[in-house]
Formats: structure tokens, C-alpha cells, sequence
């Protein structure tokens, strides 16, 4: 789509475009070539001397056991937040969308912890699961639970999802409502007077006519796992204990900060960054496909 | 509607506030932990109801800070939040309506290349290149400024896309019709175009706004000097130290109140929100 009405201007189409273009250029494309040039290279924890090496960081990154933990627990991680914030948001979504009074107030009510910082969702939920001090895990002693996230790596692990689940409902409630909304309300009819009830008109008519904001979802979600949850993972339990919560983006951050190998570190940057490129390609494939319907 | 069955209103009604309950205790429970000296806190059978240190509390958290890991007040950092989002919201909003004014309303040569150089950006959340731009800002001598935390934050397409989109909606009557009056590309931005824009610039802003407030990691990396610290990387810092002498109750407040600017935005300016949201999102 082109405007058919527009201005001459010589010089001044390239002066509005100068401050996008100087920070992108600045900000964006000059960090990722570098990390992408860095990635070929060893340097020193200081960065004075630098050596060409090729493919060597990929080959000692992928000689890593470590690096396919990072990988699981990545892939555990996101699916375990997608299907359970997923399908509690399309829950609470398909409750708030009958016809209630107080609405209003519930869409409201389940929206506003978008808002909050991931880090900060992070440390409310150490402090309820706290194994010393939290308010739940008394109770969860006293069941005769040894509950400590600290020292045991899938109770961290479920501590990470609770609190990247609590954060990410708000948003998917809101797409899924606003999905719902947009059901045609005479095709449920016709499934009433066919006999359907409820429940049959969920599965048969709702759910399939929600696909397409379910699968726009699932990308968006995993999107967000990947790299919004940094800072619940890096407040609540700092990639640990032993590793078991550090997902592919916390490694980035932690070999470069903490083992100071930068190479490798850009490495994984790169290999990220084809994850993303890939799964970006995927959403625009499906946003085509939308708009042709 | 279908049908209207009285259980299935008692069911809806039972299930979404079972749904409230979920998203209010944590914050609940830290509101009630910011009431409470340190020696209730910590010992692990903290009362559900409000204790008698709020004032206390918020004033040591606002005004003194934490007396052990981390000592910089939170009406320090607070500050410092909310100078990062907005420089964030409003740069954002700056840069993206004049690139996108360029590409919708001019014809030049390396139109498109300008367009797809933006677009790409779409692609790269800033956590898969910090530690290449942590050294672009280092080498810029940008380590510790507000320009540091805010620029390369803004280098994205989001609020290009936006605008362009919106521009394209805008029958060409309008123009040709300002044209005639004598208009110029100044006069017609400045008399026609930011006036439509507004509600577009309000819901980007309100996107921005909680993006750039909540930001974590890019800060935690490029402040080094506790004065520059936002409130979202101090809450953290306050906690890291050993558990019996972590300042739990001063941690907690610092929550509250990193949570209540952002939140009010959402709850305060709903429609904008949801409207940036979807939008920011096609």
C-alpha cells in the first residue's frame, strides 16, 4: 500500500529519517556484527589481544554439556509457562466473556500485573516460597513437603514457572477475551438450536474460531520465555541451584559476566539470534495468512 | 446470549474470583510484609494482616535506603526510573513519527533500504547483544549516564510500524486539500498530522512508558554507581545478601512502590493500554 498524494522535498525525507537511522545504526547494527565478528575470535578477559579462531567457540560451546542442559531447560521452561499461562488465561477469558456484570472489573483486575516488572513478580514470589520465611512454605512443611528451592533444582525450577505464569496471564487473557469477543454470537446460536450445549459449543465452535490468536500467542509466549523472564530467573534463584534454572539467554549473560568468556558468549548470542530470526519468520508467515482470510 | 442458566453465572463468577485471588496474593502479601518490623518477617510466621511499621518502613525505604547491601534510597532510584521510561516512551515517540512521516509522505531514493534498516530490528530484543552494546556504550563513554540506559533502548521499530500504519489510514484528501491551502511538509506535521496522531502517540507512550519502567537487565549491566541505579535493579540488590540479614519488610516496600507507577498507568488509562498493546502487536 503506497500513498498516491505526496511531498517533493529533496534533503528533508533524509533529515527526519537521520535520528532513527544513526541510533539503529549505532545501537543495533553495529552490536550485533560485532557479536557476530566476536564470536570467531578469542580474546583475553581484558579484550587487549583478539585471535582470529574461526568456528572454534561454536565447536567448544557445542562440546559443552552444559550448553544442551541450558538447552533443555530452556525448552522444559518454555513449555511448561506457554501451556500452563495459556490455558489458565483461556479459562479465566471464556468465564469473563459471558454476559456478568461485574466484567468490567474482572478484566481489570486480571490485566494490571502486565505492569509489573518481571524481576519484581520474581522477588514476590521468593518471598511467599521463601524456605526459610515465606508464608507457603510453612504449610508445605507441615504437609511433610521438604520443599527448598535453593538447594533442590525442580522446586527452583517450579518457583521460576509460578512466578513467569502469574506475569504472563494478564496479557494472554486479554487476547483471548478480545478473540472471544469477536466470535460471531449467531454461530453459537445456530450450535444452541442444533442442541449443543455449553461445553460442546466451547470445543466445537469457540476453540477452533480461537486458533489463530492461540497460535499468534504461543510464538508471543514463547518470545517472552525466552527473554522477559531474565529477570525472574536471575531475582529468584540466580540460575541455580546448580544450574537447574539457567536458560539459554541466562548463559549468554553468565558466561560473559561471570566467566568473562566473551567468545563463547557471543557464540551463543548468535545462535539466539537465529532462533529468534526463525521464530519471527514463523509469526509473519502466520500474520500473512491472517490478513487473507 | 444462548442461553441464560443460573449455575453457569455462579460457576463464572466462582472461577474468575478464584482467578483474582491468584493475581492479588503475592501482591497482598508483600503489602503486609512492608507493615511489619524486620524480626516478624523474618520469622516465618508472618500475621496476614496489616502490622504497625508502614510509615517507618516507607519512610527508611523513600528517604534513608537499606542499612546493609544496598544503601541508596529509593526516592533516588525512583527518580531515576522514572527519567529512564520516560526518555524511553517520549524518545521512542520522537524518533518513530518523523521516520515514519519520511517514509509515508516522501518519495526518495533508498526509500525502501531506510524502511527495511529500521524493520529489521524488530527481530533482536536487546538481551541476545548486550555485552556487544554494553562495549558500544562503554566505548561512547556512555556507562552511568541516562543517555546510556535510554538510547539503545529506543533503537527499535515498533513505534515506526505504528505510525506508518496509522499514516496509511489517513484518506489523501487531506493532504491534497492542505496543499491547496498552501501548506508546506512543515505546516501540513504540524497543523494535520500530530493532531490526528495523539491517541497513536498515547497508547505507544503507555507501552513505552511500562517497557522502559520495568527494564532489568540492560540497567543492572551499565550502572555501576549506586546513585544511578533504577528501582527495578535495586530491589535485587537489597536482597543480596545473606537471608537472615536481608532487609525483607524494606525490600517488599521497594516493591509496592515499584510496582505502583507502572500499574497505575495500566489501570488509570485502561483504553490506551489495551489499544497500544494490540496494536503494537499486528
Amino acid at each position: 500500500m503506497e500513498k498516491s498524494a505526496v511531498f517533493k522535498g529533496k534533503l528533508l525525507p533524509y533529515l527526519l529519517l537521520v535520528p532513527q537511522l544513526v541510533i539503529t545504526l549505532v545501537f543495533f547494527y553495529w552490536p550485533a556484527s560485532q557479536a557476530v565478528w566476536q564470536s570467531f575470535l578469542r580474546e583475553d578477559a581484558f579484550g587487549l589481544n583478539s585471535e582470529f579462531i574461526g568456528l572454534e567457540n561454536y565447536q567448544a560451546l557445542l562440546a559443552q554439556p552444559e550448553y544442551y542442559k541450558a538447552m533443555a531447560t530452556t525448552v522444559v521452561f518454555s513449555s511448561l509457562v506457554a501451556a500452563l499461562s495459556l490455558s489458565i488465561a483461556l479459562l479465566f477469558a471464556t468465564q469473563a466473556d459471558k454476559n456478568l456484570k461485574a466484567a468490567p472489573t474482572f478484566k481489570v483486575m486480571m490485566i494490571w500485573p502486565y505492569a509489573v516488572a518481571p524481576a519484581v513478580a520474581g522477588v514476590l514470589w521468593l518471598f511467599i516460597f521463601h524456605p526459610s520465611l515465606g508464608t507457603m512454605a510453612r504449610p508445605l512443611r507441615l504437609m511433610g513437603f521438604n520443599w527448598n528451592p535453593m538447594l533442590n533444582g525442580n522446586h527452583a525450577m517450579a518457583l521460576v514457572v509460578m512466578a513467569a505464569v502469574w506475569k504472563q496471564i494478564a496479557y494472554n487473557f486479554l487476547f483471548f477475551l478480545a478473540g472471544l469477543q469477536a466470535i460471531p454470537r449467531s454461530v453459537l446460536e445456530a450450535g444452541a438450536i442444533d442442541g449443543a450445549g455449553p461445553y460442546r459449543r466451547f470445543w466445537t465452535i469457540t476453540f477452533p474460531l480461537l486458533s489463530p490468536t492461540t497460535f499468534f500467542l504461543l510464538v508471543v509466549n514463547v518470545v517472552y520465555v525466552f527473554f522477559d523472564t531474565f529477570g525472574i530467573i536471575d531475582a529468584v534463584t540466580g540460575g541455580g541451584p546448580a544450574g537447574a534454572t539457567t536458560t539459554m539467554v541466562y548463559k549468554v549473560y553468565a558466561d560473559g559476566r561471570l566467566g568473562g568468556d566473551l567468545g563463547g558468549s557471543a557464540a551463543q548470542s548468535v545462535i539466539l539470534m537465529v532462533i529468534v530470526i526463525a521464530l519471527t519468520a514463523i509469526q509473519f508467515r502466520y500474520v500473512e495468512r491472517k490478513v487473507q482470510y | 446470549m444462548v442461553e441464560h442458566r443460573r449455575w453457569n453465572d455462579i460457576l463464572a463468577y466462582a472461577i474468575l474470583t478464584f482467578g483474582v485471588f491468584i493475581v492479588v496474593f503475592p501482591v497482598y502479601v508483600a503489602l503486609i510484609a512492608s507493615t511489619h518490623d524486620a524480626a516478624t518477617v523474618v520469622n516465618g510466621n508472618m500475621p496476614m494482616l496489616p502490622g504497625s511499621h508502614t510509615l517507618e518502613n516507607y519512610y527508611r525505604a523513600i528517604f534513608i535506603g537499606g542499612s546493609r547491601a544496598s544503601r541508596e534510597p529509593v526516592g533516588h532510584m525512583l527518580m531515576n526510573s522514572f527519567v529512564m521510561a520516560m526518555g524511553i516512551a517520549l524518545g521512542k515517540i520522537v524518533i518513530s513519527i518523523l521516520s515514519a512521516y519520511a517514509v509515508v509522505y516522501f518519495r526518495f531514493p533508498f526509500r525502501q533500504t531506510a524502511f527495511w534498516i529500521i524493520f529489521v530490528t524488530l527481530m533482536l530484543p536487546v538481551e541476545v547483544r548486550i555485552y556487544p552494546t554494553y562495549k558500544v556504550i562503554a566505548d561512547l563513554k556512555m556507562l552511568d549516564t541516562y543517555a546510556g540506559l535510554i538510547l539503545p533502548l529506543i533503537a527499535s521499530a515498533t513505534g515506526t510500524l505504528l505510525f506508518r500504519q496509522f499514516f496509511m489510514t489517513i484518506p489523501d484528501e487531506l493532504l491534497e486539500a492542505s496543499r491547496i491551502d498552501g501548506a508546506g511538509p512543515f505546516r501540513f506535521f504540524k497543523d494535520t498530522l500530530l493532531p490526528l496522531s495523539v491517541t497513536t502517540m498515547a497508547a505507544l507512550f503507555v507501552i513505552q512508558f511500562i517497557y522502559g519502567w520495568n527494564q532489568y537487565l540492560w540497567p543492572l549491566l551499565i550502572t555501576t554507581q549506586e546513585s544511578m541505579q533504577t528501582i527495578v535493579t535495586g530491589i535485587k540488590k537489597m536482597l543480596t545478601t545473606t537471608d537472615e540479614l536481608a532487609e525483607w519488610q524494606l525490600a517488599m516496600a521497594t516493591a509496592i512502590l515499584a510496582m505502583l507507577p507502572p500499574v497505575a498507568v495500566v489501570v488509570f488509562m485502561q483504553r490506551l493500554f489495551v489499544r497500544g498493546l494490540v496494536e503494537t502487536e499486528k
